[in-house]
């Protein structure tokens, strides 16, 4: 069996059981690099010497007993917002062309201790804002299933390493379907956990309020895997949750009977491809055979989801790049006149076009005078998409869907035209104002051969619902990838 | 379109967001913020009255903690990456 086919899971099963070794498996996934990466482009950053280097170590402790987990000694990629110690991170921006964090995220420490080795870090958009990596200042990634279209973003890095074999699984964060979206494009597991599972302490703020860090995986149990390793309370976030019910592989159960699943009518209307509309209904089809209880309805106030969404992200970005500055770390403008000219031309020259239309746009509706009709207006409806998921999950135990409303775009088709690369988020944003759990399976490709995704919802900390059903539908589908 | 935005409005937008935009790039920002503003009126459709805003969707209160310095001396990794540094110092322009 090749060695990059294998699973996180099965992975560190075989290096468990002396049949591989750490080490060999990152040599694997850095000669499938040296292979793809010209081509697909995940990375923004590779420490060969200090991957294989990491890799070694674990491997003398996988040897010596100290690490036993489910991970330990797999080689995994991290998203280029989270911070870790000694190692670029640069959020796929010229401002943090330079920035080598003195700290690690807690999720980053959390997947070390588990004896996790990093590879590097993967491309996004710039501070992950964006749905297609286009908007990285490294270089756009390419989706590894057709490298002339778009690998969803902003994790596309992410979701473009899993889907190449370039890692053997990776870390994500979604303020509006960043790795949902991705997942779907590229054909793997994602899986955004509800706010406050996962500490955010570490992770570069995009939208607060919003932000989630989760796993992009090969499958399903991956994911579990990934997941109950992450989910930690941490003090150094204030708004993580204390979860006790975390032991997520527990759900790894091939059985949905009696499991109430709603669809919503109001996912399938106007500007849905025909070819996901039909996958993601046989996949609803495969459930329901299985003994799920399958019942359409009415969500109500989608289409208010995506203008809720930029008018709260964007504040809440506007807010959070302030501190980029030039003056305590990263890119710092070379001529400027006294120390307010340093700071807008350094973020001028530092800021790439998506996120200065945002930091505008934040500050905008909270500009006094227009606090009250947009940002306050924003929260308010907010609270109004809340109910209506509440109202929901009294009724159901999941809520099914499309991940988004067409696979993967071309490169360069949507930076043209903003708003409708917004509109794309249409069934992955309202999750985050929710605060709910979504992920998203791969349920068939279309005419073009691209993978389309089935994304399920969940009431706020009721992942194992969805690993299990997750789980079950993977079992019915059967193997996906670009050769089945 | 429904908002036009000033060149007033951009220059202090601008002020706010401490970024200085090039005239092309001032065009580009009206045209793109009037166009978001217009659909972001979408939500005018909505009656919120008597609706609590939410900034948080869980009930979560203050955390608070002793103030104990966990963390050892960072300082010599810190300032490596600061942009102008001096005798354990962050160096900025002039300021009065």
């Amino acid at each position: 069996m090749n060695l990059l086919s294998y699973s996180a899971v099965e992975l560190a099963a075989a290096i468990k059981e002396g049949k591989v070794t750490a080490v060999e498996a990152m040599e694997a996934v850095l000669s499938k690099i040296e292979e793809t990466e010209s081509k697909i482009n995940a990375y923004v950053t590779i420490d060969k010497e200090a991957a294989l280097a990491a890799a070694k170590a674990v491997q003398e402790k996988i040897e010596t007993g100290v690490l036993t987990g489910p991970l330990a000694g797999v080689p995994v990629a991290i998203k280029d917002n989270l911070c870790t110690e000694g190692m670029l991170t640069t959020c796929a921006s010229k401002i943090l062309e330079n920035f080598v964090p003195t700290f690690s995220a807690e999720a980053v420490i959390n997947l070390e201790k588990a004896g996790a080795v990093i590879i590097g870090k993967t491309n996004m958009d710039e501070f992950a804002m964006g749905s297609t990596t286009e908007t990285s200042a490294y270089g756009e990634t390419k989706n590894p299933w057709n490298l002339e279209h778009v690998p969803g973003g902003s994790s596309g890095g992410s979701a473009a390493a899993v889907a190449s074999n370039e890692c053997f699984f990776a870390l994500g964060s979604d303020t509006g379907g960043s790795i949902r979206q991705p997942a779907s494009f590229c054909g793997v597991v994602g899986l955004k956990p509800t706010y406050g599972t996962v500490s955010r302490y570490g992770l570069i703020a995009y939208g607060s309020s919003l932000d989630q860090i989760g796993p992009l995986t090969k499958n399903v149990s991956d994911c579990a895997t990934v997941l109950e390793v992450l989910a930690t309370h941490d003090t150094k976030d204030s708004t993580s949750v204390k979860c006790e019910d975390t032991d997520f592989t527990s759900a790894l159960v091939e059985d949905v009977s009696g499991m109430k699943i709603g669809i919503p009518r109001d996912y399938f209307g106007e500007g849905i491809d025909a070819e996901v509309k039909e996958a993601v209904l046989a996949a609803a089809k495969a459930l329901e055979g299985k003994g799920a209880v399958v019942e359409e309805f009415d969500l109500s106030l989608v289409e208010y989801a995506i203008p809720t969404y930029y008018t709260i992200a964007a504040a809440e970005a506007s807010s959070n790049l302030e501190r980029f500055d030039g003056v305590k770390y990263g890119y710092r403008t070379s001529e400027f006149d006294g120390l307010h000219n340093m700071y807008k031309k350094t973020r001028s020259e530092g800021f790439g076009a998506e996120v200065k239309r945002r930091i505008m746009l934040g500050s905008f509706v909270l500009s006094s005078g227009y606090y009250d009709a947009y940002y306050l207006k924003a929260l308010k409806v907010k609270a109004m998409i809340k109910k209506v998921f509440d109202d929901a999950f009294a009724k159901y135990d999941l809520i099914l869907g499309p991940v988004a409303p067409t696979t993967a775009p071309k490169l360069g088709d949507s930076l043209s035209d903003p708003l409708k690369m917004y509109l794309g988020d249409i069934y992955t944003i309202s999750v985050n104002l929710a605060g709910l759990p979504g992920i998203s399976v791969p349920c068939g490709k279309d005419s073009k051969g691209l993978p389309i995704g089935l994304q399920l919802i969940a009431d706020s900390f009721q992942e194992k619902k969805l690993i299990q059903t997750a789980y079950t539908y993977e079992k019915l589908r059967g193997a996906f990838g670009m050769e089945d | 379109m429904a908002n036009v935005i000033s060149d007033e409005t951009i220059d202090y937008v601008g002020i706010l967001a401490k970024l200085a935009l090039s005239d092309e790039e001032k065009e580009q920002a009206k045209a793109d913020m009037g166009k978001m503003l217009d659909y972001i009126d979408k939500l005018g459709e909505l009656d919120t009255t008597g609706i609590e805003p939410m900034s948080h969707v869980f009930p979560v209160q203050n955390v608070f903690r002793e103030d104990v310095v966990t963390n050892g001396d960072l300082c010599d990794q810190t300032l490596k990456n600061a942009p102008g540094e001096k005798e354990h110092m962050f160096i900025v322009p002039m300021t009065v």
